[in-house]
């Protein structure tokens, strides 16, 4: 469980803060050498890793969100339900979620993603099902009276008008799906993560490790909102705050 | 599996019910402690700058980088500081709980109608008065809607604590070894249980709200 510095097999057993610069030796606050020099074996591999984890499960989750949120949409009885299942998944401490997947999917990136898809359909659901019903029923009755069917109503009509909730919707999951994924290294080396728990394992916390890690998941949660709120201003021009 | 699975976590439960409530009461008492300091911070803050009608860019950028922070490495730079024990939890469970709080605070007041506080203050309400006897009222359902976000949140967030030396159900969750999956499900279920029924409370409050804002409806 907390082996992973066991598991890299060939990799340094040794601290890597024990040779090098004097700043590394007194463990300062953030060396920039040493994320020179780990770059290329730590770092970069493991925000590769980040960003393919949480594309993947922002991918999966809106999908299976998206169904969900049509059924819960034209079948009303089941909207409540459906909402109180997501809630229940949302609050299942992501740690515990992980562990208890293990012996079903195993030690594997599996079980990372089906953790944090599951994560991603309480805010998917809700903002596509709200998004959905927010369309005023003036439209919806221009939209008949125009001589539209059901179908045609709801993918020219409905849908793009609840673009911009959606769209809110997977600005708020990626950027905590990004947050999120860094527990998984809790279970498996993999992700930003990794090295966040890794410097926190040492006796005496590697702080440039963590900071630089740490920081890395914070720039890349906060690239990805910059990112989608362009693609939001882009794609909903009528819509100036979103 | 999955069948003895359930059957062990409710077997567990019974045999360690003292232990799984000593363990909820800590996790509580920690997310609370920061929730509560996060209201602190949060509400007068926003109700500040939502009556002012100022600093929309500083409650926007609060929320996204408030989800942006990922909760181990805030626990983690938390330990680096003030070290290992109740602060450096209780630190990263309010920075990660005031954002919400601000963010919902502020569009609620911020989004009171304008002709309604005119009316206020045509009346002779000082500006305090408009804050507390028209706005607060009039936003109260999504102050509150934050709050119960946040709270959800924190009580969700505290359980990593353990794996830190906070203490409460999340030193069962991580520690599988110990405990087995029994106990890691079981107080999985604890920790879901109290964010549900935080959850709930706070809901319940909310929607009270909404029908004394719109008692004819």
């Amino acid at each position: 469980m907390n082996g992973f510095r066991v598991a890299d097999g060939g990799g340094p057993v040794i601290p890597n803060f024990g040779h090098g610069s004097a700043c590394l030796k007194n463990n300062g606050w953030f060396c920039p050498e040493w994320v020179r020099d780990h770059w290329g074996d730590i770092l970069q591999p493991a925000l590769v890793q980040h960003i393919e984890l949480t594309v993947i499960a922002v991918s999966i989750g809106f999908g299976i969100a998206f169904l969900l949120a049509l059924v819960g949409f034209r079948v009303r009885i089941f909207d409540a339900p459906l909402g109180a299942f997501t809630d229940f998944l949302y609050a299942v401490p992501s740690i515990a979620l992980f562990q208890l997947l293990v012996p079903f999917t195993g030690l594997t990136v599996t079980t990372i993603e089906i953790a944090l898809v599951s994560y991603t359909l309480f805010v998917f659901y809700r903002n596509i099902v709200e998004g959905l019903r927010s369309v005023p029923a003036e439209v919806l009755e221009s939209a008949r009276g125009m001589g539209l069917t059901r179908r045609q109503t709801f993918w020219r009509v409905e849908l793009p008008l609840a673009v911009p909730a959606i769209l809110a919707g997977v600005r708020v999951a990626t950027v905590s799906t990004i947050s999120i994924a860094t527990v998984a290294a809790f279970l498996l080396y993999y992700g930003l993560g990794g090295p966040i728990f890794d410097a926190l394992a040492q006796p005496d916390i590697f702080r440039t490790e963590l900071l630089a890690a740490g920081g890395l998941a914070i720039l890349l949660a906060l690239s990805a909102d910059a990112l989608l709120t362009l693609l939001q201003r882009v794609l909903t021009p009528w819509n100036r705050l979103g | 599996m999955l069948a003895s699975l359930f059957v062990d976590t409710f077997r567990f439960i019974g045999d360690n019910a003292a232990l799984l409530l000593q363990k909820a009461a800590e996790t509580a008492e920690l997310a609370f402690a920061a929730l509560g300091i996060a209201m602190l911070i949060a509400l007068p803050l926003g109700l500040w700058l939502g009556h002012r009608h100022r600093g929309l860019s500083v409650a926007l950028g609060v929320s996204s980088v408030g989800r942006a922070l990922p909760s181990v490495a805030l626990i983690g730079f938390g330990i680096a500081i003030l070290g290992i024990g109740f602060w450096n939890n209780t630190v990263a469970l309010v920075v990660l709980g005031v954002p919400p709080i601000l963010t919902n605070t502020y569009f609620a007041i911020e989004g009171v109608d304008r002709d309604v506080v005119e009316a206020a203050r045509g009346m002779g309400l000082t500006e305090t008065q408009i804050l507390t006897r028209v706005e607060l009222p009039l936003g109260l359902p999504f102050v509150l809607a934050g709050i119960r976000i946040s709270a959800v949140f924190v009580i969700a967030t505290a359980t990593i604590a353990g794996l830190f030396g906070g203490g409460g159900l999340g030193d069962i969750i991580a520690n599988e070894p110990a405990y087995g999956l029994a106990g890691v499900l079981a107080a999985a279920l604890c920790v879901s249980a109290l964010a549900l029924l935080t959850a709930g409370a706070l809901g319940a409050a909310r929607n009270a709200a909404f029908r004394r804002m719109a008692p004819s409806a």
